[in-house]
């Protein structure tokens, strides 16, 4: 099948089985690598997107359900006036360990800024709860997300 | 961070494992002099680490895997250091794997930090006493006038100044001083070392650019899948290979032959499986759930968990396979103690659960291939991936790409040996992907170990006796890889009557090393042992464990019992240890010396009515020597491998059953994410000893202050891991 996307802001095409989920669309036909494949069952939150603005772990989501909506992806945070604020706390705090998980930590502390502005520990806690970091930079991540909200880190 | 320094008497000078032979040794390749030379025609190149461009870019290379440890950062920073740099000037390069030309290269033990303080600022010292040669001969003045700063070299006698950019022909052509005889830099003089320094792929981490293993591709490139057998080295009987051809996007499908010997496979050997080649990965997936593959019979077909638990409770019971240890005569001195304790301990099968999945793209042709892979340790897959393809080794090219995630499961290269044997048999290049689920399912776990205690204190509160009859996983009189117990781990030389007894389970399950191996378990049980007995003593865990650390130095050689203790009571400030608590509050203390670095913990822990643990903070101080080399990335390894020792303690556990690995995902097998992670303060003593590492040795103590603060807040002993918080309800 030969589907139409909005990916980043392009319109793009992919001609691929209706079950093939966006992950592996943006990875292997789109060469948008940026989303990662951790587990296949939204259990990591690697693969997370942002569809019409929503995080959407990309990895269960059939490219058949995404039609028109708006696919955007870590590539495109640059030009995300919160997105750009969160790059720029997480290279500060240098956030990363092995890096793997962190576009898909990125795309979830977007969204959660952008739906609570100001959110609290709790808030933090149940926006990332979905994204595993192996090496276990929370405490950064924690860190990060207060700073490119404008909250105190402590 | 914070920090505290220490001074002591002696000054202890140990070069570091690579040491100034090593840097002659990388400096001239093995070619030598003439091979340095030949190096050196290549423009502005000062030696193997070193290049400098005409516009003051410093390219360095970085040559270790990257796999999040930071090291892609820290080593070149040491470089740079010395070469008087600025770091903003700075590219760094990912070598190849060449350990000919770079020495070893391997993510493992936290090594790289102590085998490198030495040469690598050696390194970049003579490539900057060629530089301060090359200012001089122009300038007709003594080198010995002149000084250099920010890739300047300066003459302040005549104000002249010279970048390194422009020196950088000339420079090259200088003949390299003896490495031994550069004067290193002072501490006090350092500018990057001592920094707090991002990681030089942070801006590419953090805008989504192609980094890793997984991103990696190749024209022509083709993608493969490959299924292995549920029980551990299981041939093919049969597969439906049809059936996964006939789906669209498929180009092969086929059966290839491997090792049925689990040590051949944890040695990096083929296991026998199923490829499907697909021009996606996507599709090869679906085409493999077609294969309806019939497994041949296999020898440890039977094996399980509860079998286990079973032939090691039976052990447990009989004459121990060997004692590798005794010291004084425990028996008696058991009988004659004031109070002895008697306790059963286990810890699980698990697994290094990596995010990015084991992958590997490969490209043969013509009897050569080329690699590209996340791999922790490279070199040794040359010899596998050449047996493999009947090639020499010296046709292998491994290129190095960061690894999303290592903790020694990398160590293992058998997703390399996967994608060069399939890139040859389908004759294009290939990359091996493993699912979720063959990533837990074919791992190399961390072995289970059960450990059947005695121990006996005198009616003065000393520990007098500690029998311990360890029973772990192995072959023939053999430990299976990182099952053992070294013959001089704590608390062997502290305790006066001591006995290590080992028996060993066959069980078919391949084990490897999983960050601070051998530790990440011992430490739960020495650890908590000791708290048994201090609770047995009626004395208070931290002034017990003091006591035991008291003893002459010359006792206890590579063990120095004076660093242990002042992280003691360095954790003890900090944490306000001895504080009251709250009811089902509780403060766990533990200490551990691995990896060459010394750490001491306090976990503060709230156990609910119900059970739920919750713990507040744990406060960890080390000594891992002088210089903290990049503070930044130093406290992330720190607080990581304290999370993921809680993780440990918390969640993770592969179990066994019909000689296959039950967990599949992270819905079976959880980590710890960001709700249960607590706060962490951290303080390092800088002490008067050359720098280690830290990828590991602040997580085994964490387990047992966790497990010993829920002692403190409940009177609940776990003795087996994870944590059964059904036990604690109140």
């Amino acid at each position: 099948m030969a589907y139409t996307l909005n990916v980043n802001g392009r319109t793009v095409t992919a001609d691929v089985d209706p079950a093939k989920p966006l992950l592996w669309v943006l990875r292997e036909d789109l060469n948008v690598l940026g989303p990662k494949y951790g587990c296949g069952l939204a259990q990591c939150g690697a693969c997370t997107v942002h569809i019409d603005g929503q995080p959407v772990r990309a990895c269960i989501t059939p490219i058949s359900s995404v039609g028109t909506k708006r696919v955007v992806t870590i590539e495109a945070m640059e030009n995300d006036a919160v997105g750009k604020k969160v790059q720029a706390a997480w290279s500060e705090i240098d956030v990363a360990q092995c890096g793997y998980c962190q576009a898909g930590q990125i795309m979830s502390a977007t969204a959660l800024i952008k739906s609570k502005p100001k959110p609290t520990d709790a808030d933090i806690n149940t926006a990332m709860q979905g994204n595993i970091c192996r090496c276990a930079t929370y405490t950064r991540i924690r860190r990060a997300i207060k700073r490119a909200s404008g909250q105190s880190e402590a | 961070m914070t920090t505290t320094q220490t001074r002591r008497d002696t000054l202890k000078v140990s070069l570091g494992a690579g040491g100034a032979f090593v840097l002659g040794f990388t400096l001239a390749g093995k070619a030598g002099a003439q091979g340095l030379a030949a190096a050196n025609a290549a423009p502005g190149k000062l030696n193997t680490y070193v290049t400098i461009a005409p516009d003051g870019i410093v390219s360095i290379i970085a040559k270790n895997p990257e796999v999040g440890q930071g090291i892609k950062t820290s080593l070149p920073m040491l470089i740079a250091e010395e070469l008087d740099v600025d770091w903003s000037k700075v590219r760094t390069v990912q070598a190849i794997a060449d350990q000919a030309t770079y020495g070893s290269q391997l993510v493992g033990g936290s090594t790289a930090i102590p085998q490198h303080w030495q040469s690598l600022r050696r390194v970049g010292a003579t490539a900057r006493a060629m530089m301060i040669a090359a200012a001089a001969e122009e300038w007709k003045c003594p080198p010995g006038e002149c000084a250099t700063d920010a890739g300047q070299v300066i003459h302040a006698r005549t104000n002249r100044k010279v970048t390194y950019g422009s020196l950088c022909t000339k420079a090259a052509c200088i003949t390299p001083p003896d490495p031994a005889s550069v004067q290193l830099k002072a501490s006090k003089d350092f500018k990057i070392i001592g920094r707090p320094t991002p990681q030089v792929d942070t801006a590419a981490i953090v805008t989504g650019q192609p980094l890793f293993g997984i991103d990696f591709k190749v024209p022509g490139m083709l993608y493969a899948t490959y299924l292995k057998a549920p029980v551990f080295g299981a041939k093919v009987a049969s597969a439906d290979l049809a059936a996964a051809k006939a789906v669209k996007g498929v180009r092969d499908a086929f059966i290839l032959d491997g090792s049925e010997n689990v040590n051949d496979l944890m040695n990096g050997a083929l296991a026998p499986g199923v490829a499907v080649v697909a021009d996606s990965w996507w599709t090869a997936q679906q085409a493999r759930a077609k294969l309806n593959v019939q497994w041949a019979a296999h020898p440890t077909s039977r094996s399980s968990s509860e079998g286990f638990l079973a032939q090691a409770q039976t052990m447990s019971r009989g004459a121990p396979l060997r004692t590798e240890l005794k010291a004084g005569d425990p028996d008696p001195a058991l009988a004659s103690a004031a109070k002895t304790v008697e306790a059963a301990y286990h810890y699980p099968f698990i697994s290094h659960a990596n995010l990015e999945p084991q992958n590997c793209t490969a490209s043969y042709k013509d009897g050569k291939v080329e690699i590209w892979s996340p791999s922790q340790y490279p070199e040794p897959a040359k010899a596998v991936v050449a047996r493999q393809l009947g090639i020499t080794a010296r046709d292998v090219t491994i290129n190095m790409v960061r690894g999303g995630g290592g903790f020694g499961r990398r160590l293992v290269n058998d997703s390399v040996v996967e994608a060069a044997a399939i890139s040859k048999q389908v004759g294009a290049p290939v990359k091996v992907l493993f699912s979720r689920e063959d990533e837990m399912k074919h791992d190399f776990y961390r072995a289970a170990g059960y450990h059947f205690l005695k121990g006996g204190v005198d009616s003065g509160g000393k520990i007098t006796a500690w029998k311990n009859h360890f029973v772990s996983f192995g072959k023939n009189g053999a430990y299976s890889t990182a099952a053992n117990i070294s013959r001089t781990e704590f608390p062997a030389r502290f305790v006066p009557n001591y006995q290590l007894d080992v028996s060993m389970i066959d069980g078919g399950i391949p084990t490897g090393f999983l960050r601070a191996p051998i530790s990440n378990g011992v430490a739960f049980i020495t650890q908590s042992f000791i708290d048994e007995l201090a609770v047995a003593a009626g004395q208070d865990p931290m002034a017990f464990r003091l006591k035991m650390l008291d003893v002459p130095a010359a006792q206890t050689p590579g063990y120095d019992s004076a660093r242990a203790i002042a992280t003691i009571r360095k954790v003890a400030e900090m944490s306000n240890w001895g504080r009251r608590m709250p009811a089902r509050s509780g403060l766990g203390m533990a200490f551990h010396f691995a990896h060459s670095g010394y750490f001491a913990q306090v976990a503060e822990v709230k156990v609910a009515a119900n059970g739920d643990l919750d713990i507040v903070k744990v406060w960890s101080v080390c000594d891992v020597g002088r210089q903290i080399i990049n503070p930044l990335g130093a406290d992330n390894q720190v607080e990581g491998s304290i999370l993921d020792g809680i993780s440990h303690a918390l969640y993770q556990k592969i179990t066994v059953k019909d000689g296959a690995v039950q967990q599949a995902s992270f819905g079976d097998y959880p980590l710890l994410r960001i709700n249960k992670a607590p706060a962490i303060e951290n303080h390092y003593i800088l002490s008067d000893n050359n720098p280690t590492g830290l990828g590991e040795p602040a997580l085994p103590p964490v387990i047992p202050a966790v497990t010993n603060a829920i002692f403190a807040a409940t009177g609940k002993r776990i003795r087996t891991l994870p944590i059964d918080t059904a036990q604690l309800k109140a």
